[in-house]
C-alpha cells in the first residue's frame, strides 16, 4: 500500500476533529446529563466572529485578521463566554427538569444562534482565508500531508493530554470527575455545582472554538450550515463512546473520522455520495451490538 | 364501580370529538371571513396538525424524543409524488424508477395511503434497530437515521431527483383535505393512546423498571406505536409535498424537525389535546410574524420586525416555554366531556383535571 501514510494522516486528523467536538458534547453531559445540542452553533458562531457582521457575499476578516498569538487564544475565549453565556441564559434554570426538556431547549438554543447569525451574516456561505500557507503540502513518510493536518493531529493530542491532565490533577478536575459520577451525592460533600457546571461549559465552548479555527482553515468557508454535520458525527461519537465517558469519546471519535476516511477510500465510485447513509448506518449497526457504547462509565447504569 | 369506569371511558373517547370540532371551527371561520392567503394558511396548519399529531402518537406515549420524523415525512412526500406523477414527466426527471411505477399514475387517496404504508413500512425497520436503545441513546440514533434519509434522498438522482427539486405534483391539498386527515390522525391517536398498548408505553414512560417488572415488553410497544406514528407522518409529508407542489429534500430536515418538536413542546408532550394546541398556537404566532416582518401600521406610523426575527422569536418562544411551564400549555390534560350517569344528561363543561387518567 502505497497511499496507507496518506490514509493514515486522513483518518488521524478528521478522527482528530471529531474527538475533540465529541469531547466538548461529553463533557457537558457527564456533568449535568444535557445532550447539548447548541454545539455546533458555537462552531459556525466561533468562525463568523473571524468576520465583519455584514450580509455581503464577500468576507472582511475582522477578528482573523490579528496574529495566530493573539487570535487563538481570543477565540478559545469567545467560544468559552458564548457558552457560558447559554449556560447562565438557559440552562441554569433548568438544572432540576429533566434530560429530555434540556435537549430540546439545547435544540432551541442552537435553532435561536443560527438564525442570528444567519441574519447578521446572510445566508450564503462565504469565503474566508485563515493561514492559507497552513494548507500546502509537506513530505512526511511518503505522503504529501498538508501541514494543517499535522497540527490537527498535534493539536488533538496535546488537547487530550492537557484535559487529562486537567480531571486528573486539578481540584477543578476532581470536582468535575465526583459531579459526573454522581452529582447529587457530589453536592453533598461540598463540591461546588455553579463552579463545575460553568468549568464545564468553558472548557466545551473553547473546544468547540478550537474546532471552529481548524475547520475555517480546512475549508476556508463560513457558512451557518458548518456546525451541524460535526455536530451530528460528535454526538454520535459520544453515543458510540459511551454517553458520559470521556475516553470514548476520543476513541469514538477517531474510530469514525478513520471508517470515514476508509469509506471513502474503498467504496465504489457511485456509491461514494452516498458515504455519509453508510457510516450512519454502521454506526446504528454498532448500537446495536453494545447498546450502552464501547466505553460504559460505571455511572451510565440506572439504579432502582 | 363500573358505571365510574364507563364515565372516565366516555371522557376519554370524547377529546377528540372536542378536538375536532375546534379544528371545524377553526376552518368554518376561515371560509366565512378569510381571504385566500388565509385559507392557505389554514391548509398548512392543518397539515402540521396531522404531522405533530403523528408525532405524538409516538413521542407523546413513549416519552422518546424523536428527531427522526422527518426522516418519515419524506419517505412519505416522495412516495405519493412517485405515484401520482404524470408518466412523461417520470421518465423525463426520475428514470431511475422501477418500470411499474412509471407508469403508475393513482388517484390522489390510494397515493396518500400508499405514502404513509411506505412510511410505516421504513418505520418498522429503522425503529427495530433505534428502540432497542435506552431513552437519550435512542433519540440520537433517530437523529443519524434522520440524516440517512437526508444522505440517500439527496444523492439518489433517478429516483427523487437529488438536490434538484421535483415539481409538477398535483396540488389537491386544501384546508378540508388536509381537515379531514388531521381529524383522522387526532382519531387514531386517541384510539391508540387508550388501547392497552397505549396504556402500556405511558405506563413505561413514567417507570420503566415498574413497568417492566409488570410484565410490559417495552420495546414492542414502543415499535407499534413509532409504526402507526410512521404513517401518520409519512401521509403528513404527502400532504405537504401536495400543498406546494414542489419536493425537496432538504425541507425535510432539520427546519421541519424543529418546528414540529417546538409545537409538541410548547402545546405540552403529554396530552393529544396538547399536541393540537400547540400546533394552533405556534401557526397563528408564526402568521403574526410573518405579517409583522411584511410590515404593518399603527396609527400612522409603520413597522416591520426586520426579517429572520420570526424563527428567533418562535426559539426564544420555546424556550421560555421550556424554563417557565415545563409541561407546557396543556400541562399534561386532555379536553374532556364529562358524562354524568346518574342524572342521565350530558355536561357540557369541560373539566380541566386528569382525573381518572393515566399518567
Amino acid at each position: 500500500m502505497t497511499n496507507f501514510a496518506q490514509l493514515f494522516f486522513d483518518a488521524a486528523s478528521l478522527g482528530g476533529l471529531y474527538a475533540m467536538a465529541a469531547l466538548g458534547i461529553a463533557l457537558i453531559f457527564g456533568v449535568m446529563n444535557l445532550v447539548n445540542f447548541a454545539h455546533g452553533e458555537y462552531i459556525a458562531f466561533c468562525v463568523f466572529a473571524l468576520i465583519v457582521p455584514s450580509t455581503d457575499a464577500v468576507a472582511v476578516m475582522f477578528l482573523g485578521r490579528a496574529p495566530a498569538v493573539l487570535l487563538v487564544p481570543l477565540i478559545l475565549v469567545i467560544g468559552g463566554m458564548i457558552a457560558v453565556a447559554s449556560e447562565y441564559a438557559v440552562f441554569r434554570h433548568l438544572r432540576n427538569a429533566d434530560p429530555v426538556a434540556m435537549m430540546i431547549s439545547s435544540f432551541a438554543l442552537g435553532f435561536v444562534i443560527r438564525n442570528v447569525l444567519l441574519a447578521t451574516y446572510g445566508g450564503r456561505p462565504k469565503a474566508i482565508s485563515l493561514w492559507p500557507e497552513l494548507n500546502t503540502p509537506v513530505q512526511i513518510a511518503g505522503a504529501s500531508v498538508p501541514l494543517l493536518q499535522v497540527i490537527v493531529i498535534l493539536t488533538t493530542l496535546l488537547v487530550v493530554a492537557a484535559l487529562a491532565f486537567l480531571l486528573k490533577k486539578t481540584r477543578l478536575g476532581l470536582e468535575m470527575r465526583a459531579a459526573a459520577e454522581n452529582f447529587t451525592m457530589a453536592r453533598l460533600l461540598g463540591v461546588r455545582a455553579n463552579v463545575v457546571i460553568t468549568g464545564a461549559f468553558a472548557l466545551s465552548g473553547a473546544l468547540a472554538a478550537a474546532v471552529a479555527l481548524i475547520m475555517a482553515t480546512q475549508t476556508g468557508v463560513a457558512d451557518v450550515r458548518m456546525g451541524g454535520q460535526i455536530m451530528l458525527v460528535a454526538f454520535i461519537a459520544t453515543v458510540i463512546g459511551g454517553l458520559g465517558s470521556l475516553p470514548g469519546a476520543v476513541a469514538a471519535g477517531f474510530l469514525i473520522g478513520g471508517v470515514s476516511v476508509l469509506l471513502q477510500a474503498f467504496l465504489p465510485l457511485e456509491a461514494r455520495p452516498f458515504r455519509d447513509a453508510f457510516l450512519y448506518t454502521l454506526v446504528i449497526a454498532c448500537l446495536l451490538l453494545r447498546p450502552q457504547g464501547l466505553f460504559v462509565p460505571a455511572s451510565a447504569k440506572p439504579r432502582v | 364501580m363500573a358505571s365510574k369506569h364507563q364515565e372516565n371511558r366516555f371522557a376519554a373517547y370524547s377529546t377528540p370529538i372536542i378536538l375536532a370540532a375546534i379544528l371545524l371551527a377553526l376552518v368554518l371561520l376561515v371560509v366565512a371571513f378569510g381571504d385566500k392567503a388565509l385559507a392557505r394558511t389554514a391548509a398548512e396548519t392543518l397539515i402540521r396538525v396531522t404531522l405533530v399529531v403523528g408525532l405524538w402518537i409516538f413521542v407523546g406515549n413513549s416519552g422518546v424524543i424523536s428527531f427522526g420524523h422527518a426522516g418519515y415525512m419524506a419517505v412519505g412526500a416522495y412516495c405519493s409524488a412517485w405515484f401520482t406523477l404524470r408518466p412523461q414527466m417520470k421518465s423525463l426527471f426520475l428514470p431511475d424508477l422501477p418500470g411499474w411505477l412509471l407508469e403508475a399514475q393513482w388517484p390522489v387517496l390510494p397515493a396518500a395511503i400508499a405514502a404513509g404504508l411506505l412510511a410505516a413500512a421504513v418505520a418498522l425497520l429503522s425503529g427495530a434497530a433505534i428502540l432497542r436503545l435506552s431513552g437519550i441513546a435512542a433519540s440520537i440514533a433517530t437523529f443519524a437515521f434522520l440524516a440517512i434519509i437526508n444522505t440517500v434522498y439527496s444523492n439518489w438522482e433517478g429516483v427523487t431527483g437529488a438536490t434538484s427539486s421535483v415539481v409538477g405534483l398535483p396540488r389537491y391539498v386544501d384546508h378540508w383535505v388536509a381537515l379531514a386527515w388531521a381529524v383522522t390522525a387526532i382519531l387514531a391517536a386517541n384510539i391508540y393512546a387508550n388501547s392497552a398498548s397505549g396504556l402500556a408505553l405511558r405506563a413505561t414512560r413514567e417507570d420503566e423498571v415498574a413497568a417492566r417488572a409488570s410484565g410490559i415488553n417495552m420495546y414492542r410497544h414502543r415499535l407499534l406505536s413509532l409504526v402507526i406514528s410512521g404513517f401518520f407522518t409519512g401521509v403528513s409529508g404527502a400532504l405537504l409535498g401536495h400543498s406546494i407542489g414542489v419536493l425537496n429534500p432538504d425541507s425535510f430536515y432539520l427546519g421541519i424537525t424543529f418546528i414540529s418538536l417546538a409545537m409538541l413542546v410548547v402545546g405540552g408532550i403529554g396530552s393529544l389535546s396538547g399536541a393540537v394546541i400547540g400546533v394552533i398556537v405556534l401557526s397563528t404566532v408564526i402568521e403574526l410574524l410573518v405579517r409583522a416582518e411584511q410590515g404593518f401600521a399603527i396609527g400612522s406610523a409603520e413597522f416591520a420586525l426586520p426579517s429572520g426575527s420570526q424563527e428567533i422569536l418562535i426559539g426564544l418562544i420555546m424556550v421560555l416555554v421550556l424554563i417557565l411551564r415545563p409541561s407546557g400549555l396543556s400541562a399534561g390534560r386532555e379536553f374532556k366531556l364529562r358524562l354524568k350517569l346518574p342524572h342521565k344528561t350530558l355536561a357540557n363543561e369541560q373539566i380541566p383535571s386528569n382525573r381518572g387518567e393515566i399518567k
